[in-house]
């Protein structure tokens, strides 16, 4: 199916509000319908998004909004779907990970770049960072400590120029 | 009389040398180093070890515990996570011990130098560093040279006598 099918299908199926935004293949859910959308996308005959195969997490730019993509495809069908939440800060998405077994080690690695907070997640800690990392590193605000652990991080690059 | 070492060794087999110079040829010709690959640079260490450039002909042999190793080659991206095990595994080590730094990552945090937030500008931010070798990765020729380049040093030491502070 074409995207505006899927997005038309999946519509019918819900009450719940999805939204596209103009020069975008993606469908925009709220956190809070979020788990019933999936649910759509796994279930329903017609789209059998099986395959979970990418979730990115980004920074909006403003300090403030934060966005996660998921990149979904079905392999019985060959067509592929993809679904944004943006939230503000803080605000906490449902885990998709009893669903989607891959996207347990997704949610993490989102959680410890941007800080994103998924609800209901079995394991919910840093992946790849020491667990006493401070901040999130590929936050826009994000400022490089000096020392860590006792090693010094150079701050003056300007004689790399 | 023919006055070099094998021109002694064969005239009556005996060897008159220093003891100093003794130690440090067996030391200098039985480096073996400390398997601890990071990065890239891990797998043209690899390839150095292998048979067609084969490190085993000059005496060096992978060790898979640094209580057995002399020399560490810190072979790829030194992260802040691992640079606290790295010096762990460099004080596990036993002397006397030598660290070859191979690669740009290791010897300044190459092409994470600008922006990386997480990867250590330099080993020798950790641990003391005997011989850097450059290139990204560097081929397996470059890194045997530097392993020539800390034989040469090795055979400059006194270890019999202190050594000047």
């Amino acid at each position: 199916m074409t995207f505006s099918k899927i997005q038309k299908h999946i519509e019918s199926k819900t009450q719940s509000k999805i939204s596209i935004e103009e020069g975008k293949e993606a469908v925009f859910v709220s956190p809070n319908n979020w788990i019933e959308i999936a649910q759509i996308l796994i279930n329903d005959s017609d789209l059998e998004f099986n395959y979970l195969m990418c979730i990115s997490s980004y920074d909006k730019g403003d300090n403030k909004m934060y966005g996660v993509a998921y990149n979904f495809y079905s392999t019985n069908r060959q067509h592929y779907l993809e679904v944004r939440i943006e939230i503000e800060d803080g605000t906490p998405i449902p885990s998709i990970a009893n669903i989607w077994r891959s996207a347990d080690w997704h949610e993490r690695e989102a959680y410890d770049m941007i800080g994103i907070v998924f609800e209901g997640h079995p394991n919910l800690k840093r992946i790849l960072l020491s667990d006493d990392w401070e901040g999130y590193p590929l936050r826009k605000i994000f400022k490089e400590p000096d020392y860590y652990h006792g090693i010094p991080v150079p701050k003056d690059k300007s004689y790399w120029d | 009389m023919d006055p070099t070492l094998l021109g002694q060794f064969n005239q009556d087999n005996i060897v008159v040398e220093k003891l100093d110079n003794l130690i440090n040829w067996s030391r200098a010709n039985s480096l073996w180093y400390f398997q601890f690959g990071l990065a890239c640079c891990a797998i043209e260490m690899m390839a150095a070890a292998g048979p067609r450039h084969d490190l085993d002909r000059f005496g060096m042999i992978p060790r898979a515990t640094p209580r057995q190793s002399d020399v560490m080659i810190v072979a790829g991206t030194v992260t802040l996570k691992m640079a606290e095990r790295v010096k762990r595994l460099y004080e596990q080590m036993s002397d006397p011990k030598y660290v070859i730094s191979m690669g740009s990552c290791s010897n300044s945090g190459g092409p994470y130098w600008q922006y990386g937030y997480h990867v250590l500008k330099g080993v020798d931010l950790v641990v003391p560093v005997d011989v850097y070798v450059p290139g990204c990765p560097p081929r397996p020729e470059a890194l045997i040279q530097g392993l020539f380049e800390l034989q040469k040093k090795i055979k400059t030491e006194t270890p019999l006598r202190k050594q000047a502070k």
